[in-house]
C-alpha cells in the first residue's frame, strides 16, 4: 500500500519533469540541428583548401574563385567537402561532437590536476564567482534595506547604485588589480571584488523593487494592525520582496562568474576560465576557447539550477509556490 | 593624519546637508532629487581628491579628480571619436537588433505554450551564459570594426529580454483572461490591451538590464580586436601605458552613455507603467 502510493507520487514527479523537460529538450534540438547545418557553410572555405592541397579536384579551380561563392554554393558544388568540413582540427566553427569531444577529454581524461583540465580551471574561476557573489549579495540586500528605510540614502545613494553599474567593470579590473597588486594582494581577492561589483547591482534594484511592491492596502492594513515598522519589515515587506530576491539572485550568480571570467582577462591569469579563452584565442586553438566557453556555460547553469530549486522549495513552503 | 581629518570633516558636511535635503519639505521636488545625489557625489569626489593629493598616492594607482578632469576636457576629440565607434556604432545597433529580434521570438513562442515551456528553461540558460566569450570567435567572423562588436550586444541582450517578454506575456490571471474572453476578445486584441501591457513592467526589466549589457559587450568586445579607436582600445592600450587618467576619462564617458541610456529607458517604463504597484 504505501510502496504503490509511493511509486505512484515518483511517477507523478517524474511526469511533471518530463512535460517541464520534453519542449526545452525540442528547442535545444533545433538549435543543435540548427549549429551542425550551418558548420558546413562556415567551414567550406577551410576545408576546401585543405583539401586542394591534399591533392582534391575541386570545382572552382582558383583559391580566388572560390572566396566569391559563399560557403553554402561551395559545399553544394563540391558535396566532397562536407563531410571534412566536421572534422577540421581549427575550424572556425567547430560542430557539436567536437566541442563535446574536447568538453569529454578536459574535463573527465584529464586529472584534475593537469593544467590542462578544465575542472581545475573551473574551480579558479568558480572560487572567486562564490566569494564575490556572497559579498555582491549581502552588500546589496543591505544597501537595499538601507535605501527603503532611510530617505537619505535613497536620495543620495540610489541614483549613484544605478550610475556606477554602467561603468563597464572590465576597464575597472586592471585598475583593481594595480591598486590591490600595488598593496600586496592578488590572485582571488581582486577577481571576487569584480564579480560583488557585477552581482551588486541586480539585488539592489531587485530587492528595492520587492521592498516596496507591498501595495497600499497592504500597508494600511499593517497600519490598522497597529504594526510597528520592523514588524513590517519581517512580516509584509521582506516576505513580498523573496520572490524579486531570487530573480535577482539568478541574474547575480551568473553576472557574478562573468565578472570572474571577466576578471581573468586583461590580468594575464594563467588559471581559469577566461584564461583558457584568451589562450585558445591568441594561440589559434579555436577549441579551447569552444570548450572553455561551454564549461564556463555549464557552470553557470548548474549555479542558476542549485538556486531556482532553493526558489521553488522555498516559495513553496511560503504558499506563493504554484509559479 | 591631516588628510584623514580633512576628508572625514567633508564627509560629516556632506552628510549633514543631505540628511536635512532630504528630509525637507520640498525633497520630492526634481530640483532637490538632483541636488541631493550631486552633494554625495562632490562629497566623495572632493574627499578623493584630498585623500589622494594629501597622502601623495602614484598616480599610476589612483590620479587625482582634477587629473581626470584635466585629461578629459584635454582630449574631448577623442573621447567623441570613441564613443560614436563604440557606443552608437557598436552597442546601440546591437541593442535594437537584439531587442527587435528578442521580441519577434516572443511573440512567436506565444502562440504555442509548447515552445513558450520549452523557451523559458533554455533562453534562462542562454541568458546565464558568459556571451562576452564569444567575442574573440565573432572577432574572428567579422572582422574587427564595429559589426563583430554589434554581434557580441545583440546576442549579449536578445536573451535577458527574451526571458523576460516570455514570462510577462504569462503573467496574467485566468480572472483577467476570462474578462477578456467575456468581452469577446480575440488572440490580437487581448495580447494587445491586456498581456503586452501587463507584461511591460518584466520587459522594461530586462531591456534595463540589457543597458548595461550592451555597453560592456561592446568595450569587451574590442579587447579581442578594433580598429585604433574605440572606448574599449583606448582602455586597454592607456592601460598598458599606465596613462590612468585617460583610463578614468574613458569610464566617465562611459558612465554618462550608460547612465544616459538606462535613464532613458526608467523614464520610458514610468511613462508607460504608471499603474504598476513599483511606480506608485
Amino acid at each position: 500500500m504505501r510502496t504503490a502510493f509511493v511509486t505512484g507520487c515518483a511517477r507523478g514527479i517524474l511526469m511533471t519533469r518530463l512535460n517541464a523537460i520534453i519542449p526545452a529538450l525540442t528547442v535545444v534540438a533545433v538549435i543543435v540541428a540548427f549549429w551542425t547545418l550551418c558548420v558546413i557553410p562556415m567551414n567550406a572555405h577551410l576545408t576546401a583548401d585543405q583539401a586542394q592541397r591534399e591533392g582534391m579536384v575541386l570545382t572552382p579551380e582558383a583559391p580566388r574563385d572560390r572566396q566569391e561563392l559563399s560557403g553554402l554554393s561551395l559545399a553544394l558544388k563540391n558535396p566532397a567537402i562536407i563531410p571534412l568540413t566536421y572534422v577540421q582540427t581549427r575550424p572556425r566553427l567547430p560542430s557539436p561532437h567536437q566541442v563535446v569531444q574536447e568538453l569529454y577529454d578536459t574535463v573527465i581524461d584529464k586529472k584534475i590536476t593537469s593544467k590542462r583540465s578544465l575542472v581545475y580551471h573551473g574551480w579558479v574561476t568558480l572560487s572567486a564567482t562564490l566569494l564575490g557573489f556572497v559579498m555582491g549579495t549581502t552588500l546589496g540586500i543591505m544597501l537595499a534595506v538601507g535605501i527603503v528605510y532611510s530617505r537619505t540614502m535613497d536620495k543620495s545613494v540610489m541614483p549613484w547604485a544605478i550610475t556606477s553599474q554602467t561603468i563597464p567593470i572590465l576597464a575597472l579590473a586592471p585598475m583593481i588589480i594595480v591598486m590591490l597588486g600595488a598593496i600586496g594582494i592578488q590572485g582571488l581577492f581582486p577577481k571576487s571584488i569584480i564579480s560583488a561589483y557585477l552581482s551588486f547591482f541586480p539585488v539592489v534594484v531587485g530587492m528595492v523593487k520587492g521592498l516596496r511592491s507591498p501595495d497600499a492596502m497592504q500597508l494600511d492594513l499593517l497600519r490598522t494592525y497597529g504594526t510597528n515598522s520592523s514588524q513590517g519589515f519581517w512580516k509584509l515587506r521582506l516576505p513580498s520582496s523573496i520572490p524579486y530576491l531570487f530573480a535577482s539572485l539568478k541574474i547575480g550568480i551568473s553576472a557574478s562568474l562573468v565578472g570572474a571570467i571577466v576578471g581573468e582577462l586583461p590580468t594575464g591569469a594563467r588559471a581559469g576560465f577566461g584564461a583558457r579563452m584568451l589562450v585558445g584565442d591568441q594561440y589559434g586553438q579555436p577549441m579551447v576557447t569552444w570548450a572553455a566557453l561551454f564549461a564556463a556555460a555549464i557552470t553557470a547553469a548548474m549555479l542558476v539550477a542549485i538556486l531556482s530549486l532553493i526558489e521553488r522549495q522555498t516559495l513553496r513552503r511560503m504558499g506563493m509556490g504554484a509559479a | 593624519m591631516m588628510a584623514y581629518i580633512l576628508a572625514l570633516g567633508v564627509w560629516i558636511a556632506g552628510w549633514w546637508l543631505n540628511v536635512h535635503l532630504s528630509h525637507s519639505d520640498r525633497s520630492d521636488t526634481r530640483f532637490y532629487s538632483l541636488l541631493i545625489p550631486v552633494i554625495f557625489g562632490v562629497t566623495i569626489i572632493v574627499m578623493w581628491e584630498i585623500l589622494v593629493t594629501m597622502l601623495e598616492v602614484s598616480a599610476v594607482i589612483l590620479p587625482p579628480p582634477s587629473m581626470i578632469a584635466a585629461r578629459f576636457a584635454s582630449s574631448l576629440n577623442l573621447l567623441w571619436a570613441d564613443f560614436q565607434q563604440t557606443i552608437i556604432k557598436g552597442a546601440m545597433t546591437g541593442y535594437v537588433f537584439g531587442m527587435i529580434a528578442a521580441f519577434a521570438v516572443a511573440i512567436l513562442a506565444d502562440r504555442s505554450p509548447f515552445l513558450t515551456k520549452g523557451i523559458l528553461p533554455v533562453g534562462a540558460f542562454m541568458a546565464a551564459l558568459p556571451i562576452v566569450g564569444t567575442a574573440p570567435i565573432f572577432v574572428k567572423w567579422l572582422g574587427s570594426d564595429w559589426q563583430s562588436k554589434a554581434a557580441v550586444v545583440g546576442v549579449m541582450v536578445f536573451f535577458p529580454i527574451l526571458v523576460n517578454t516570455v514570462a510577462g506575456l504569462k503573467d496574467t490571471s485566468a480572472m483577467q483572461r476570462d474578462l477578456m474572453r467575456t468581452y469577446g476578445a480575440g488572440y490580437w486584441p487581448t495580447l494587445l490591451k491586456l498581456r503586452i501591457p501587463a507584461a511591460l513592467p518584466f520587459i522594461f526589466n530586462g531591456l534595463k538590464i540589457a543597458t548595461t549589457l550592451a555597453l560592456i559587450g561592446a568595450i569587451v568586445a574590442e579587447f579581442f580586436g578594433s580598429p585604433t579607436l574605440g572606448m574599449g582600445f583606448r582602455i586597454s592600450t592607456s592601460v598598458g601605458q599606465l596613462a590612468l587618467d585617460m583610463v578614468w576619462a574613458e569610464i566617465i564617458v562611459a558612465a554618462i552613455a550608460g547612465s544616459t541610456f538606462y535613464g532613458l529607458m526608467a523614464w520610458l517604463e514610468k511613462r508607460v507603467t504608471f499603474w504598476h504597484p513599483s511606480q506608485r
